[in-house]
Protein backbone atom coordinates (compact mmCIF):
# COMPACT_ATOMS: atom_id res chain seq x y z
CA UNK A 1 0.00 0.00 0.00
CA UNK A 2 1.17 3.54 -0.73
CA UNK A 3 2.21 5.38 2.44
CA UNK A 4 0.15 8.47 3.36
CA UNK A 5 3.30 10.23 4.44
CA UNK A 6 6.58 9.59 2.71
CA UNK A 7 9.70 11.58 3.51
CA UNK A 8 13.32 11.06 2.52
CA UNK A 9 16.11 13.29 3.76
CA UNK A 10 13.58 15.94 4.75
CA UNK A 11 15.22 19.20 5.84
CA UNK A 12 13.87 22.47 7.20
CA UNK A 13 16.13 25.46 7.60
CA UNK A 14 15.33 28.86 9.05
CA UNK A 15 18.11 31.10 7.74
CA UNK A 16 21.31 29.33 8.67
CA UNK A 17 19.63 27.32 11.43
CA UNK A 18 18.63 23.74 10.63
CA UNK A 19 15.49 22.78 12.54
CA UNK A 20 14.89 19.45 10.79
CA UNK A 21 18.04 17.75 9.70
CA UNK A 22 17.34 15.07 7.13
CA UNK A 23 14.65 12.73 8.42
CA UNK A 24 13.05 9.69 6.77
CA UNK A 25 9.45 8.80 7.51
CA UNK A 26 6.75 6.49 6.25
CA UNK A 27 3.27 6.44 7.73
CA UNK A 28 0.79 3.88 6.42
CA UNK A 29 -2.98 4.36 6.15
CA UNK A 30 -4.76 3.63 9.41
CA UNK A 31 -1.66 4.00 11.54
CA UNK A 32 -1.42 6.12 14.67
CA UNK A 33 2.00 7.67 14.59
CA UNK A 34 3.68 9.82 17.24
CA UNK A 35 6.56 12.25 17.54
CA UNK A 36 8.33 12.56 20.86
CA UNK A 37 11.20 14.84 21.62
CA UNK A 38 12.38 17.65 23.88
CA UNK A 39 11.55 21.32 23.24
CA UNK A 40 13.11 22.54 20.02
CA UNK A 41 13.64 19.03 18.62
CA UNK A 42 11.91 19.96 15.36
CA UNK A 43 8.57 18.20 15.89
CA UNK A 44 6.37 21.18 15.00
CA UNK A 45 8.59 22.13 12.06
CA UNK A 46 8.11 18.59 10.73
CA UNK A 47 4.37 18.64 11.38
CA UNK A 48 4.02 21.94 9.52
CA UNK A 49 5.75 20.45 6.49
CA UNK A 50 3.50 17.38 6.65
CA UNK A 51 0.45 19.63 6.80
CA UNK A 52 1.65 21.16 3.50
CA UNK A 53 1.91 24.73 4.73
CA UNK A 54 5.62 25.01 5.43
CA UNK A 55 7.81 24.22 2.42
CA UNK A 56 10.70 21.77 2.83
CA UNK A 57 14.20 23.27 2.39
CA UNK A 58 15.50 20.00 0.96
CA UNK A 59 14.63 16.35 0.60
CA UNK A 60 11.62 14.56 -0.73
CA UNK A 61 8.13 14.74 0.74
CA UNK A 62 4.91 13.18 -0.50
CA UNK A 63 1.62 13.44 1.33
CA UNK A 64 -1.29 11.22 0.23
CA UNK A 65 0.98 10.28 -2.64
CA UNK A 66 1.15 13.87 -3.95
CA UNK A 67 3.60 16.73 -4.03
CA UNK A 68 2.92 19.39 -1.34
CA UNK A 69 4.71 22.13 -3.26
CA UNK A 70 2.59 21.86 -6.39
CA UNK A 71 -0.65 20.39 -5.05
CA UNK A 72 -0.93 22.06 -1.63
CA UNK A 73 -4.62 23.00 -1.66
CA UNK A 74 -5.75 19.63 -3.06
CA UNK A 75 -3.84 17.77 -0.34
CA UNK A 76 -4.83 20.13 2.47
CA UNK A 77 -8.47 19.60 1.49
CA UNK A 78 -8.13 16.07 2.89
CA UNK A 79 -6.13 16.89 6.06
CA UNK A 80 -7.25 17.90 9.52
CA UNK A 81 -4.70 20.07 11.31
CA UNK A 82 -4.54 21.12 14.94
CA UNK A 83 -1.46 23.36 15.30
CA UNK A 84 0.51 23.71 18.50
CA UNK A 85 -0.78 27.25 19.05
CA UNK A 86 -4.51 27.83 18.73
CA UNK A 87 -5.31 30.04 15.75
CA UNK A 88 -9.04 30.46 16.11
CA UNK A 89 -10.72 33.43 14.49
CA UNK A 90 -11.26 35.96 17.30
CA UNK A 91 -13.73 38.04 15.29
CA UNK A 92 -16.14 35.13 15.05
CA UNK A 93 -18.22 33.17 17.53
CA UNK A 94 -17.54 29.56 18.43
CA UNK A 95 -20.29 28.48 16.04
CA UNK A 96 -19.07 30.73 13.21
CA UNK A 97 -15.53 29.47 13.69
CA UNK A 98 -16.76 26.00 12.80
CA UNK A 99 -19.14 26.97 9.99
CA UNK A 100 -16.70 29.30 8.22
CA UNK A 101 -13.97 26.69 8.50
CA UNK A 102 -16.32 24.13 6.98
CA UNK A 103 -16.93 26.56 4.11
CA UNK A 104 -13.17 26.87 3.51
CA UNK A 105 -13.33 23.15 2.75
CA UNK A 106 -16.23 23.66 0.40
CA UNK A 107 -19.09 22.20 2.47
CA UNK A 108 -22.55 23.49 1.61
CA UNK A 109 -24.16 25.82 4.15
CA UNK A 110 -26.54 23.14 5.41
CA UNK A 111 -23.74 20.61 5.66
CA UNK A 112 -21.56 23.16 7.49
CA UNK A 113 -24.30 23.78 10.04
CA UNK A 114 -24.87 20.07 10.59
CA UNK A 115 -21.16 19.48 11.03
CA UNK A 116 -20.78 22.44 13.41
CA UNK A 117 -23.55 21.09 15.63
CA UNK A 118 -21.98 17.68 15.71
CA UNK A 119 -18.51 19.04 16.50
CA UNK A 120 -19.75 21.33 19.27
CA UNK A 121 -21.15 18.19 20.84
CA UNK A 122 -17.77 16.49 20.34
CA UNK A 123 -15.93 19.39 21.97
CA UNK A 124 -18.60 19.75 24.67
CA UNK A 125 -19.02 23.40 23.80
CA UNK A 126 -22.67 23.37 22.74
CA UNK A 127 -23.72 25.93 25.33
CA UNK A 128 -20.86 28.23 24.23
CA UNK A 129 -21.97 28.25 20.58
CA UNK A 130 -22.75 31.97 20.44
CA UNK A 131 -19.83 33.12 22.58
CA UNK A 132 -16.84 34.82 21.01
CA UNK A 133 -13.59 32.90 21.24
CA UNK A 134 -11.69 35.28 23.52
CA UNK A 135 -13.61 34.63 26.76
CA UNK A 136 -13.22 30.85 26.46
CA UNK A 137 -10.80 29.13 28.81
CA UNK A 138 -7.53 27.80 27.41
CA UNK A 139 -8.78 24.23 27.43
CA UNK A 140 -12.03 25.18 25.69
CA UNK A 141 -10.10 26.94 22.94
CA UNK A 142 -7.96 23.86 22.57
CA UNK A 143 -11.03 21.65 22.27
CA UNK A 144 -12.50 23.97 19.67
CA UNK A 145 -9.28 23.91 17.63
CA UNK A 146 -9.28 20.12 17.70
CA UNK A 147 -12.95 19.97 16.74
CA UNK A 148 -12.33 22.41 13.89
CA UNK A 149 -9.67 20.05 12.51
CA UNK A 150 -12.36 17.39 12.02
CA UNK A 151 -14.75 19.58 10.04
CA UNK A 152 -13.87 18.07 6.64
CA UNK A 153 -13.86 14.42 7.77
CA UNK A 154 -10.11 14.25 7.14
CA UNK A 155 -8.29 11.11 6.06
CA UNK A 156 -5.15 12.21 7.84
CA UNK A 157 -5.34 14.08 11.15
CA UNK A 158 -2.28 16.01 12.38
CA UNK A 159 -2.33 17.03 16.03
CA UNK A 160 0.55 19.05 17.48
CA UNK A 161 0.42 18.64 21.26
CA UNK A 162 -3.36 18.24 21.21
CA UNK A 163 -3.86 17.74 24.92
CA UNK A 164 -1.52 20.38 26.30
CA UNK A 165 -3.68 22.51 28.57
CA UNK A 166 -6.56 20.06 28.81
CA UNK A 167 -7.82 18.85 32.15
CA UNK A 168 -7.56 15.08 32.80
CA UNK A 169 -11.20 14.48 32.04
CA UNK A 170 -11.00 16.29 28.68
CA UNK A 171 -7.79 14.46 27.87
CA UNK A 172 -9.30 11.06 28.42
CA UNK A 173 -12.36 12.04 26.44
CA UNK A 174 -10.14 13.13 23.56
CA UNK A 175 -8.17 9.90 23.70
CA UNK A 176 -11.40 7.99 23.44
CA UNK A 177 -12.53 10.11 20.46
CA UNK A 178 -9.19 9.70 18.73
CA UNK A 179 -9.32 5.99 19.34
CA UNK A 180 -12.74 5.90 17.67
CA UNK A 181 -11.43 7.83 14.67
CA UNK A 182 -8.64 5.32 14.40
CA UNK A 183 -11.16 2.47 14.42
CA UNK A 184 -12.84 4.17 11.47
CA UNK A 185 -9.56 3.98 9.56
CA UNK A 186 -8.45 7.59 9.98
CA UNK A 187 -4.68 7.99 10.11
CA UNK A 188 -3.43 9.94 13.12
CA UNK A 189 -0.14 11.74 13.54
CA UNK A 190 0.53 13.51 16.79
CA UNK A 191 3.23 15.06 18.88
CA UNK A 192 3.14 15.00 22.63
CA UNK A 193 5.16 15.51 25.76
CA UNK A 194 2.98 13.04 27.66
CA UNK A 195 4.45 9.57 27.54
CA UNK A 196 1.23 7.97 28.72
CA UNK A 197 -0.54 9.60 25.78
CA UNK A 198 2.03 8.25 23.36
CA UNK A 199 1.74 4.76 24.88
CA UNK A 200 -2.05 4.86 24.80
CA UNK A 201 -2.55 6.18 21.31
CA UNK A 202 0.40 5.40 19.10
CA UNK A 203 1.12 2.22 17.19
CA UNK A 204 4.49 3.59 16.27
CA UNK A 205 6.69 6.42 17.52
CA UNK A 206 9.79 8.29 16.62
CA UNK A 207 11.91 10.15 19.11
CA UNK A 208 13.42 13.33 17.68
CA UNK A 209 16.33 15.27 19.08
CA UNK A 210 18.23 18.15 17.48
CA UNK A 211 16.29 17.81 14.22
CA UNK A 212 17.07 14.12 13.77
CA UNK A 213 15.23 10.90 14.48
CA UNK A 214 17.12 9.08 17.21
CA UNK A 215 14.82 6.07 17.64
CA UNK A 216 11.80 4.50 16.05
CA UNK A 217 9.43 1.68 16.91
CA UNK A 218 6.29 0.67 18.76
CA UNK A 219 6.13 1.84 22.38
CA UNK A 220 6.79 -1.72 23.57
CA UNK A 221 9.64 -2.17 21.15
CA UNK A 222 11.29 1.09 22.20
CA UNK A 223 11.14 0.05 25.82
CA UNK A 224 12.67 -3.32 24.99
CA UNK A 225 15.41 -1.74 22.89
CA UNK A 226 16.35 1.23 25.01
CA UNK A 227 15.43 0.32 28.54
CA UNK A 228 15.35 -2.69 30.84
CA UNK A 229 12.18 -4.43 32.01
CA UNK A 230 12.32 -2.81 35.44
CA UNK A 231 13.58 0.41 36.94
CA UNK A 232 14.59 1.10 40.52
CA UNK A 233 14.28 4.68 41.75
CA UNK A 234 16.57 5.51 44.66
CA UNK A 235 16.41 8.69 46.69
CA UNK A 236 19.03 9.74 49.19
CA UNK A 237 17.56 12.62 51.15
CA UNK A 238 19.27 15.90 50.42
CA UNK A 239 22.74 14.53 49.78
CA UNK A 240 24.76 15.08 46.62
CA UNK A 241 23.80 12.21 44.32
CA UNK A 242 26.87 12.11 42.08
CA UNK A 243 28.94 10.57 44.88
CA UNK A 244 26.76 7.47 44.87
CA UNK A 245 27.20 6.71 41.19
CA UNK A 246 30.59 4.96 41.46
CA UNK A 247 29.32 2.92 44.40
CA UNK A 248 26.38 1.70 42.30
CA UNK A 249 28.60 0.70 39.38
CA UNK A 250 27.55 -2.67 37.99
CA UNK A 251 24.16 -2.83 39.71
CA UNK A 252 21.66 -3.70 36.98
CA UNK A 253 22.36 -2.72 33.35
CA UNK A 254 22.79 1.02 33.74
CA UNK A 255 22.83 3.79 36.32
CA UNK A 256 21.27 7.19 35.57
CA UNK A 257 21.54 9.98 38.11
CA UNK A 258 18.77 12.58 37.73
CA UNK A 259 18.74 15.82 39.69
CA UNK A 260 16.50 14.38 42.43
CA UNK A 261 16.99 10.61 42.24
CA UNK A 262 19.09 7.82 40.79
CA UNK A 263 17.60 5.34 38.34
CA UNK A 264 18.85 1.76 38.12
CA UNK A 265 17.84 -0.10 35.00
CA UNK A 266 17.63 -3.83 35.70
CA UNK A 267 16.03 -7.04 34.50
CA UNK A 268 15.00 -7.81 38.06
CA UNK A 269 14.36 -4.79 40.27
CA UNK A 270 14.18 -6.63 43.59
CA UNK A 271 17.49 -8.29 42.88
CA UNK A 272 19.05 -4.87 42.20
CA UNK A 273 17.66 -3.49 45.45
CA UNK A 274 19.17 -6.42 47.35
CA UNK A 275 22.53 -5.65 45.74
CA UNK A 276 22.25 -1.98 46.75
CA UNK A 277 21.74 -3.05 50.37
CA UNK A 278 24.58 -5.60 50.16
CA UNK A 279 26.87 -2.69 49.21
CA UNK A 280 25.94 -1.01 52.47
CA UNK A 281 23.93 1.86 50.89
CA UNK A 282 20.82 3.11 52.69
CA UNK A 283 18.58 5.08 50.34
CA UNK A 284 15.84 7.12 52.00
CA UNK A 285 13.31 5.67 49.57
CA UNK A 286 13.22 2.81 47.09
CA UNK A 287 10.68 2.28 44.32
CA UNK A 288 10.67 -0.68 41.93
CA UNK A 289 8.53 -0.20 38.82
CA UNK A 290 8.14 -1.35 35.24
CA UNK A 291 10.04 0.53 32.59
CA UNK A 292 8.06 3.18 30.68
CA UNK A 293 8.51 5.32 27.61
CA UNK A 294 9.61 8.10 29.92
CA UNK A 295 12.74 6.10 30.68
CA UNK A 296 13.40 5.59 26.98
CA UNK A 297 12.91 9.29 26.40
CA UNK A 298 15.22 10.33 29.21
CA UNK A 299 17.85 7.93 28.00
CA UNK A 300 17.67 8.92 24.32
CA UNK A 301 17.42 12.67 24.56
CA UNK A 302 20.32 13.11 26.89
CA UNK A 303 18.37 14.29 29.85
CA UNK A 304 20.55 11.86 31.81
CA UNK A 305 23.93 13.03 33.10
CA UNK A 306 25.90 9.82 32.70
CA UNK A 307 25.22 7.09 30.20
CA UNK B 1 -7.01 19.19 -10.12
CA UNK B 2 -8.31 15.72 -9.45
CA UNK B 3 -9.79 14.52 -6.18
CA UNK B 4 -13.12 14.64 -4.42
CA UNK B 5 -13.02 18.41 -4.12
CA UNK B 6 -15.02 19.18 -7.25
CA UNK B 7 -18.19 17.55 -5.98
CA UNK B 8 -18.46 20.03 -3.10
CA UNK B 9 -20.03 23.47 -3.29
CA UNK B 10 -18.51 26.77 -2.07
CA UNK B 11 -15.55 27.98 -4.12
CA UNK B 12 -12.69 28.72 -1.72
CA UNK B 13 -12.49 32.34 -2.88
CA UNK B 14 -16.15 32.75 -2.06
CA UNK B 15 -15.72 31.02 1.31
CA UNK B 16 -13.04 33.59 2.22
CA UNK B 17 -15.30 36.43 1.08
CA UNK B 18 -18.10 34.97 3.17
CA UNK B 19 -15.93 34.95 6.30
CA UNK B 20 -15.53 38.71 6.08
CA UNK B 21 -19.21 39.15 5.32
CA UNK B 22 -20.15 37.22 8.49
CA UNK B 23 -18.41 39.96 10.42
CA UNK B 24 -19.74 42.77 8.22
CA UNK B 25 -23.31 41.57 8.75
CA UNK B 26 -22.79 42.29 12.44
CA UNK B 27 -21.13 45.68 11.93
CA UNK B 28 -22.78 47.08 8.82
CA UNK B 29 -25.03 49.52 10.64
CA UNK B 30 -22.12 51.43 12.13
CA UNK B 31 -20.30 51.34 8.84
CA UNK B 32 -23.26 52.51 6.77
CA UNK B 33 -24.01 55.20 9.31
CA UNK B 34 -20.53 56.65 8.95
CA UNK B 35 -20.79 56.52 5.13
CA UNK B 36 -24.04 58.41 5.58
CA UNK B 37 -22.88 60.94 8.14
CA UNK B 38 -19.60 61.82 6.47
CA UNK B 39 -21.01 63.42 3.30
CA UNK B 40 -23.56 65.36 5.34
CA UNK B 41 -20.81 66.78 7.52
CA UNK B 42 -18.75 67.60 4.47
CA UNK B 43 -21.54 69.31 2.61
CA UNK B 44 -22.48 71.29 5.71
CA UNK B 45 -18.92 72.43 6.28
CA UNK B 46 -18.27 73.26 2.65
CA UNK B 47 -21.68 74.59 1.77
CA UNK B 48 -21.83 76.85 4.81
CA UNK B 49 -18.12 77.48 5.30
CA UNK B 50 -15.33 77.04 2.81
CA UNK B 51 -17.61 77.25 -0.22
CA UNK B 52 -18.55 80.83 0.70
CA UNK B 53 -14.94 81.89 0.19
CA UNK B 54 -14.07 79.70 -2.74
CA UNK B 55 -17.22 80.22 -4.76
CA UNK B 56 -16.60 78.17 -7.84
CA UNK B 57 -13.67 76.22 -9.24
CA UNK B 58 -13.02 75.26 -12.85
CA UNK B 59 -16.42 76.68 -13.64
CA UNK B 60 -18.47 74.64 -11.16
CA UNK B 61 -19.66 75.42 -7.61
CA UNK B 62 -17.04 74.31 -5.09
CA UNK B 63 -19.43 71.85 -3.43
CA UNK B 64 -20.07 70.08 -6.73
CA UNK B 65 -16.33 70.14 -7.47
CA UNK B 66 -15.27 68.63 -4.15
CA UNK B 67 -17.96 65.93 -3.80
CA UNK B 68 -16.38 63.47 -6.26
CA UNK B 69 -13.02 64.01 -4.54
CA UNK B 70 -14.43 63.22 -1.14
CA UNK B 71 -16.27 60.28 -2.67
CA UNK B 72 -13.05 58.76 -3.98
CA UNK B 73 -11.17 59.51 -0.80
CA UNK B 74 -13.87 57.70 1.20
CA UNK B 75 -13.11 54.51 -0.71
CA UNK B 76 -9.37 55.20 -0.44
CA UNK B 77 -9.43 55.70 3.33
CA UNK B 78 -11.62 52.66 3.89
CA UNK B 79 -9.23 50.53 1.83
CA UNK B 80 -6.16 51.79 3.73
CA UNK B 81 -7.79 51.54 7.15
CA UNK B 82 -9.04 48.00 6.64
CA UNK B 83 -5.76 46.72 5.21
CA UNK B 84 -3.41 47.62 8.05
CA UNK B 85 -3.74 46.24 11.60
CA UNK B 86 -6.25 43.58 10.63
CA UNK B 87 -3.95 42.12 8.00
CA UNK B 88 -0.80 42.17 10.13
CA UNK B 89 -2.73 40.78 13.09
CA UNK B 90 -4.09 37.86 11.13
CA UNK B 91 -0.50 36.74 10.55
CA UNK B 92 1.20 37.85 13.72
CA UNK B 93 -1.26 37.96 16.59
CA UNK B 94 -4.29 35.80 15.90
CA UNK B 95 -2.71 33.70 13.15
CA UNK B 96 -6.15 33.25 11.64
CA UNK B 97 -4.55 33.53 8.20
CA UNK B 98 -2.48 30.49 9.03
CA UNK B 99 -5.68 28.68 9.97
CA UNK B 100 -7.28 29.66 6.68
CA UNK B 101 -4.24 28.51 4.73
CA UNK B 102 -4.27 25.09 6.41
CA UNK B 103 -7.38 24.27 4.34
CA UNK B 104 -8.27 24.00 0.67
CA UNK B 105 -7.87 27.81 0.45
CA UNK B 106 -4.87 29.01 -1.58
CA UNK B 107 -3.06 32.32 -1.28
CA UNK B 108 -4.83 33.48 -4.45
CA UNK B 109 -8.19 32.63 -2.85
CA UNK B 110 -7.26 34.54 0.30
CA UNK B 111 -6.38 37.65 -1.68
CA UNK B 112 -9.33 37.45 -4.05
CA UNK B 113 -11.83 36.88 -1.23
CA UNK B 114 -10.37 39.73 0.80
CA UNK B 115 -10.28 42.24 -2.05
CA UNK B 116 -13.76 41.25 -3.17
CA UNK B 117 -15.00 42.00 0.32
CA UNK B 118 -13.31 45.42 0.31
CA UNK B 119 -14.80 46.18 -3.11
CA UNK B 120 -18.24 45.44 -1.70
CA UNK B 121 -17.47 47.75 1.24
CA UNK B 122 -16.17 50.47 -1.05
CA UNK B 123 -19.12 50.27 -3.40
CA UNK B 124 -21.62 50.34 -0.52
CA UNK B 125 -19.89 53.36 1.03
CA UNK B 126 -19.88 55.24 -2.26
CA UNK B 127 -23.47 54.29 -3.08
CA UNK B 128 -24.70 55.53 0.30
CA UNK B 129 -22.67 58.71 -0.10
CA UNK B 130 -24.21 59.36 -3.52
CA UNK B 131 -27.70 58.62 -2.30
CA UNK B 132 -27.19 61.47 0.17
CA UNK B 133 -25.50 64.05 -2.02
CA UNK B 134 -27.78 63.56 -5.01
CA UNK B 135 -30.39 65.61 -3.12
CA UNK B 136 -28.04 68.58 -3.00
CA UNK B 137 -27.88 68.75 -6.77
CA UNK B 138 -24.14 68.18 -6.92
CA UNK B 139 -24.25 65.21 -9.30
CA UNK B 140 -24.50 66.93 -12.65
CA UNK B 141 -24.26 64.01 -15.07
CA UNK B 142 -25.82 60.55 -15.49
CA UNK B 143 -22.22 59.33 -15.77
CA UNK B 144 -22.26 59.63 -11.96
CA UNK B 145 -23.68 56.11 -12.04
CA UNK B 146 -20.21 54.94 -13.08
CA UNK B 147 -18.57 56.17 -9.86
CA UNK B 148 -19.13 52.92 -7.91
CA UNK B 149 -17.14 51.21 -10.64
CA UNK B 150 -14.31 53.69 -10.21
CA UNK B 151 -14.54 53.21 -6.44
CA UNK B 152 -14.18 49.44 -6.92
CA UNK B 153 -11.06 49.85 -9.03
CA UNK B 154 -9.59 52.44 -6.65
CA UNK B 155 -10.30 50.16 -3.68
CA UNK B 156 -8.33 47.32 -5.23
CA UNK B 157 -5.49 49.61 -6.37
CA UNK B 158 -5.20 50.91 -2.79
CA UNK B 159 -5.91 47.80 -0.74
CA UNK B 160 -3.62 45.45 -2.67
CA UNK B 161 -0.36 47.34 -2.02
CA UNK B 162 -1.36 48.31 1.55
CA UNK B 163 -2.25 44.68 2.32
CA UNK B 164 1.12 43.68 0.90
CA UNK B 165 2.85 46.26 3.09
CA UNK B 166 0.97 45.07 6.19
CA UNK B 167 1.89 41.46 5.44
CA UNK B 168 5.55 42.37 4.99
CA UNK B 169 6.29 44.28 8.16
CA UNK B 170 7.15 42.78 11.52
CA UNK B 171 5.91 45.51 13.78
CA UNK B 172 2.84 47.72 13.75
CA UNK B 173 4.89 50.89 14.36
CA UNK B 174 5.51 50.95 10.59
CA UNK B 175 1.85 51.88 10.13
CA UNK B 176 2.58 55.29 11.63
CA UNK B 177 5.00 55.85 8.74
CA UNK B 178 2.40 54.70 6.25
CA UNK B 179 -0.21 57.07 7.65
CA UNK B 180 2.11 60.06 7.96
CA UNK B 181 4.15 59.78 4.81
CA UNK B 182 1.78 58.07 2.40
CA UNK B 183 -1.85 58.28 3.34
CA UNK B 184 -2.09 61.86 4.60
CA UNK B 185 0.02 63.38 1.79
CA UNK B 186 -1.93 61.32 -0.74
CA UNK B 187 -5.21 62.60 0.65
CA UNK B 188 -4.02 66.22 0.67
CA UNK B 189 -2.28 66.31 -2.70
CA UNK B 190 -4.38 64.09 -4.94
CA UNK B 191 -6.77 66.73 -6.17
CA UNK B 192 -9.44 66.06 -3.57
CA UNK B 193 -9.57 69.62 -2.21
CA UNK B 194 -7.83 71.65 -4.91
CA UNK B 195 -6.62 70.99 -8.46
CA UNK B 196 -3.15 69.47 -8.64
CA UNK B 197 -2.26 72.04 -11.32
CA UNK B 198 -1.77 74.48 -8.43
CA UNK B 199 1.21 72.41 -7.27
CA UNK B 200 3.26 73.42 -10.33
CA UNK B 201 5.95 70.86 -11.15
CA UNK B 202 5.06 68.92 -8.00
CA UNK B 203 1.90 67.78 -9.66
CA UNK B 204 3.78 64.80 -11.14
CA UNK B 205 3.88 63.45 -7.57
CA UNK B 206 0.12 63.07 -7.77
CA UNK B 207 0.43 60.93 -10.89
CA UNK B 208 1.77 58.00 -8.85
CA UNK B 209 -1.08 58.24 -6.35
CA UNK B 210 -3.95 55.89 -7.16
CA UNK B 211 -6.20 58.34 -5.36
CA UNK B 212 -5.52 61.10 -7.91
CA UNK B 213 -6.56 58.81 -10.77
CA UNK B 214 -9.64 57.74 -8.82
CA UNK B 215 -10.54 61.38 -8.09
CA UNK B 216 -10.00 62.35 -11.72
CA UNK B 217 -12.34 59.63 -12.96
CA UNK B 218 -14.98 60.29 -10.28
CA UNK B 219 -14.94 64.00 -11.01
CA UNK B 220 -15.23 63.42 -14.73
CA UNK B 221 -18.19 61.15 -14.05
CA UNK B 222 -20.17 63.33 -11.64
CA UNK B 223 -19.55 66.56 -13.58
CA UNK B 224 -19.84 64.96 -16.99
CA UNK B 225 -16.48 66.40 -18.12
CA UNK B 226 -13.41 65.02 -19.83
CA UNK B 227 -10.82 63.76 -17.29
CA UNK B 228 -7.26 65.23 -17.39
CA UNK B 229 -5.92 62.08 -19.06
CA UNK B 230 -7.87 59.74 -21.31
CA UNK B 231 -10.11 57.40 -19.29
CA UNK B 232 -8.10 54.37 -20.39
CA UNK B 233 -4.89 55.97 -19.10
CA UNK B 234 -6.33 56.66 -15.63
CA UNK B 235 -7.87 53.21 -15.49
CA UNK B 236 -4.64 51.70 -16.80
CA UNK B 237 -2.60 53.24 -13.98
CA UNK B 238 -5.08 51.93 -11.41
CA UNK B 239 -4.97 48.45 -12.94
CA UNK B 240 -1.17 48.53 -13.01
CA UNK B 241 -0.94 49.59 -9.34
CA UNK B 242 -3.47 46.90 -8.42
CA UNK B 243 -1.49 44.27 -10.32
CA UNK B 244 1.80 45.30 -8.73
CA UNK B 245 0.15 45.28 -5.30
CA UNK B 246 -1.29 41.85 -5.98
CA UNK B 247 2.10 40.48 -6.96
CA UNK B 248 3.75 41.98 -3.88
CA UNK B 249 0.98 40.74 -1.58
CA UNK B 250 1.21 37.20 -2.97
CA UNK B 251 4.94 37.17 -2.29
CA UNK B 252 4.47 38.56 1.22
CA UNK B 253 1.72 36.05 2.04
CA UNK B 254 3.88 33.21 0.73
CA UNK B 255 6.81 34.25 2.86
CA UNK B 256 4.63 34.49 5.95
CA UNK B 257 2.55 31.36 5.49
CA UNK B 258 5.02 28.93 3.96
CA UNK B 259 8.12 29.63 6.10
N1 LIG C 1 9.67 30.31 12.01
C1 LIG C 1 10.84 30.02 12.58
N2 LIG C 1 11.89 30.84 12.42
C2 LIG C 1 13.09 30.56 12.98
N3 LIG C 1 13.32 29.48 13.76
C3 LIG C 1 12.32 28.63 13.97
C4 LIG C 1 11.02 28.85 13.41
N4 LIG C 1 10.23 27.84 13.78
C5 LIG C 1 10.98 27.03 14.55
N5 LIG C 1 12.24 27.49 14.66
C6 LIG C 1 13.33 26.86 15.41
O1 LIG C 1 13.42 25.51 15.02
C7 LIG C 1 13.69 24.67 16.13
C8 LIG C 1 12.64 23.58 16.19
O2 LIG C 1 11.40 24.17 16.53
P1 LIG C 1 10.08 23.31 16.62
O3 LIG C 1 8.99 24.25 16.90
O4 LIG C 1 9.97 22.46 15.42
O5 LIG C 1 10.38 22.40 17.89
P2 LIG C 1 9.41 21.40 18.68
O6 LIG C 1 10.06 20.08 18.65
O7 LIG C 1 8.04 21.49 18.16
O8 LIG C 1 9.49 22.00 20.15
P3 LIG C 1 8.34 22.12 21.30
O9 LIG C 1 8.31 20.82 22.00
O10 LIG C 1 8.87 23.20 22.18
O11 LIG C 1 7.07 22.47 20.62
C9 LIG C 1 13.71 25.59 17.34
O12 LIG C 1 15.06 25.84 17.69
C10 LIG C 1 13.05 26.85 16.90
O13 LIG C 1 13.61 27.97 17.53
MG1 LIG D 1 6.29 22.09 18.88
Amino acid sequence: MQPLIYARGLVKRFGSFTAVDGIDLEVQPGEAFGFLGPNGAGKSSTMRMISCVSMPSAGELRILGRDPVREGPAIRARLGVCPQLDNLDPDLTVWENLTTYARYFGLSRAEARRKAGELLEFAQLTEKASSLVEPLSGGMKRRLTIARAMVNDPELVLLDEPTTGLDPQARHLLWERLFRLKQQGVTLVLTTHYMDEAEQLCDRLVVMDGGRIVAEGSPRRLIEDYSSPEVVELRFGLEELAGYVPRLEGVGDRVDPLPDRILLYAKDGDEAVAEVHRRGLTPSSVLVRRSTLEDVFLHLTGRTLVD
Amino acid sequence: MAGGVTALTAHPTYAVFERYMVLYKRLWRASVFSSFALPLLFLASIGLGVGQYVGSLEGVPYAAWIVPGVLASTAFQMAVGESTYGVLGSFKWTRSSHAMYATRVSIGDMLRGWLLYLVVRGVIAVAVFMAVVVWFGVLASPWALATPLVAALLTVATAAPVTAFAASIDHDSYFALLFRFVMIPATLFSGVFFPVEQMGGWKVAAYVSPLWHGVALCRAATLGQEPPWPVWAHAGVLVAVAAAGWWWASAAFRRRLRD
